[in-house]
């Protein structure tokens, strides 16, 4: 957790709770209370509906590897020492779709379409980041 | 005839210098553009009332309008990434239509090859409300072309030897550009076997880097008519936004080409088979198979069959990105203003070697951002 270089997200208070839930293991995602739509990434309104009436629910946590790609190569000097590292789109059973990466996963092993579920990494005090593992189905 | 068929047309178009301009900044290219652009035209700085340009930020009309002295009565920085000058045809068209000007300039300049910082800043803007969701993943934008290539390929089979055809055939263009940057030819395996940039994506997947300008100038019909040089006329243009970032973007294998195409073909009353020259935005190969299939040259998910067999290159019944493309000619962050001046010239019967004999009707379509923004513009020559 030492020395954690990567970049953090703002937790600007339109998506703060997102954050706060994450320290707590929960993935939180926004459902609207008029049109029942659920909403990601965070936004105080509803972009279906525009209502401002929204409640944060947990997530199951669970979804699939809607597409993905491994960079070998990246401007970024954070993640220069990452490569080659996995970005995946999973989208979660509730229907919205969240940028990640895939951990406990040869990048070799990935497939469009595999189930995979969230875990929670604590990169500083303040803020817990979730990433998306396999779901090894017995 | 649609709303803005034959209202307008391109009476001049140039590159600045290209490739590697260390010595030169951004403005620079665009007033080199423009000047040459105006001879082509056979017009003066004094003709020109509108200013369109976009820039990685600022207020770019207001910039180059102020750098060469012009005070345009109508102005757009309209900002839809390497897209932008094809909505700027389309708006500006509009305002001519409309009597709110008659000389249009539409320029752009940049230097990403010698100077690249303010073209990666671009792309992450820390304040942008994705950001928080994709950056700290490391999200970039070659991997977000990459992620539609991936799903295009789970969905429809397509392979990295069908995008390479693409590659391939670009550089044959590119061979009879003297202007463009990669000439030698490659090969299907020259593709495969470049390194891996991010899957499935290779580097001779990608497009170029470079720094180079471009100026288009458009004028109403009755200056068109008596200018040195042959009126290449705007038949249809349409524009779509689906999504800004990629995570937003509803389907990765559907690009809004697929709006932006259709209100075009509808304003100028043509179908893809009725297209002589074919110039789309290749930031990368991904992107040139996904705007084939949605401007309907193929149906969904038979790009890759289409670009088999090297039907794209010059020996092909297929003229696509006869200048060399951004994968071979050039790429200044921004690319969409190359895709007119080249279409331009082919309907004037300018191009030389990589001439397509007897081209009437052209079509260009850019997509920018993040497989975000797109416009297409229909050109024909009387």
């Amino acid at each position: 957790m030492a020395g954690y270089s990567k970049p953090l997200p703002n937790t600007n208070p339109e998506s703060l709770p997102f954050w706060e839930a994450a320290i707590k293991h929960q993935l939180l995602i926004q459902k609207c209370r008029e049109c029942g739509s659920y909403r990601f990434y965070p936004r105080s309104i509803c972009p279906h509906c525009l209502s401002y009436e929204v409640d944060w629910v947990e997530s199951s946590g669970r979804g699939q590897i809607y597409s993905f790609t491994v960079s070998y190569r990246t401007r970024s000097a954070e993640f220069r020492a990452d490569v080659p590292y996995n970005l995946a789109i999973v989208e979660l059973e509730e229907g919205v779709r969240l940028m990640s990466n895939i951990v406990e996963c040869k990048n070799t092993d990935l497939k469009i379409g595999m189930p995979v579920e969230v875990v929670f990494e604590e990169v500083t005090l303040e803020i817990t980041i979730p990433r998306f593992k396999p779901v090894h189905l017995l | 005839m649609g709303s803005l068929t034959r209202k307008a047309a391109i009476v001049g178009v140039a590159e600045s210098d290209c490739g590697t301009v260390p010595d030169k900044s951004a403005m620079e290219l665009m007033a080199q553009a423009t000047k040459r652009a105006l001879d082509d035209a056979g017009l003066t700085k004094k003709d020109i009332d509108a200013v369109f340009c976009t820039a990685l930020n600022g207020m770019p009309a207001a910039r180059l309008a102020e750098y060469l002295h012009i005070r345009p009565v109508y102005s757009d920085s309209t900002s839809a990434g390497g897209a932008s000058f094809e909505m700027h045809i389309q708006h500006a068209a509009a305002a001519i239509a409309a009597g709110l000007c008659q000389t249009a300039l539409i320029c752009f300049g940049g230097t990403p090859k010698s100077d690249p910082e303010p073209f990666y800043r671009f792309w992450h803007d820390p304040r942008a409300p994705e950001h928080d969701f994709e950056s700290i993943y490391g999200a970039h934008v070659i991997a977000d072309y990459a992620l539609a290539a991936q799903r295009h390929m789970h969905q429809y089979g397509t392979t990295s030897e069908q995008l390479a055809e693409i590659a391939v055939s670009t550089r044959k263009w590119a061979a009879l550009n003297p202007l463009a940057a990669m000439r030698d030819p490659i090969t299907i395996e020259d593709v495969l076997n470049s390194p891996m940039i991010s899957s499935p994506l290779h580097l001779l997947d990608c497009c170029l880097v470079s720094d180079g300008g471009g100026a288009v100038i458009l004028t109403s019909p009755d200056r068109a008519e008596n200018l040195k040089k042959t009126p290449v006329w705007i038949l249809g243009c349409g524009s779509c936004v689906t999504h800004n970032s990629i995570l937003s973007m509803p389907d990765l294998t559907v690009s809004p080409a697929k709006r932006s195409g259709d209100v075009a073909f509808e304003m100028a009353g043509l179908t893809p088979g009725d297209i002589d020259v074919i110039e789309l935005y290749d930031s990368f190969t991904i992107t040139v198979l996904l705007q084939l299939e949605d401007l309907g040259f193929c149906r969904k998910g038979e790009g890759g069959i289409l670009v088999s067999g090297q039907r794209t290159a010059p020996e092909g019944t297929l003229p696509l990105n006869t200048n060399g493309g951004g994968l071979s000619f050039i790429h200044p962050s921004l690319y969409g203003i190359f895709l007119l001046i080249e279409a331009t010239r082919q309907l004037r019967g300018e191009c030389g070697a990589r001439q397509v004999p007897g081209a009437e009707l052209a079509l260009c379509n850019a997509i920018g951002g993040h497989l975000s923004c797109s416009s297409t513009v229909i050109l024909g020559r009387d």
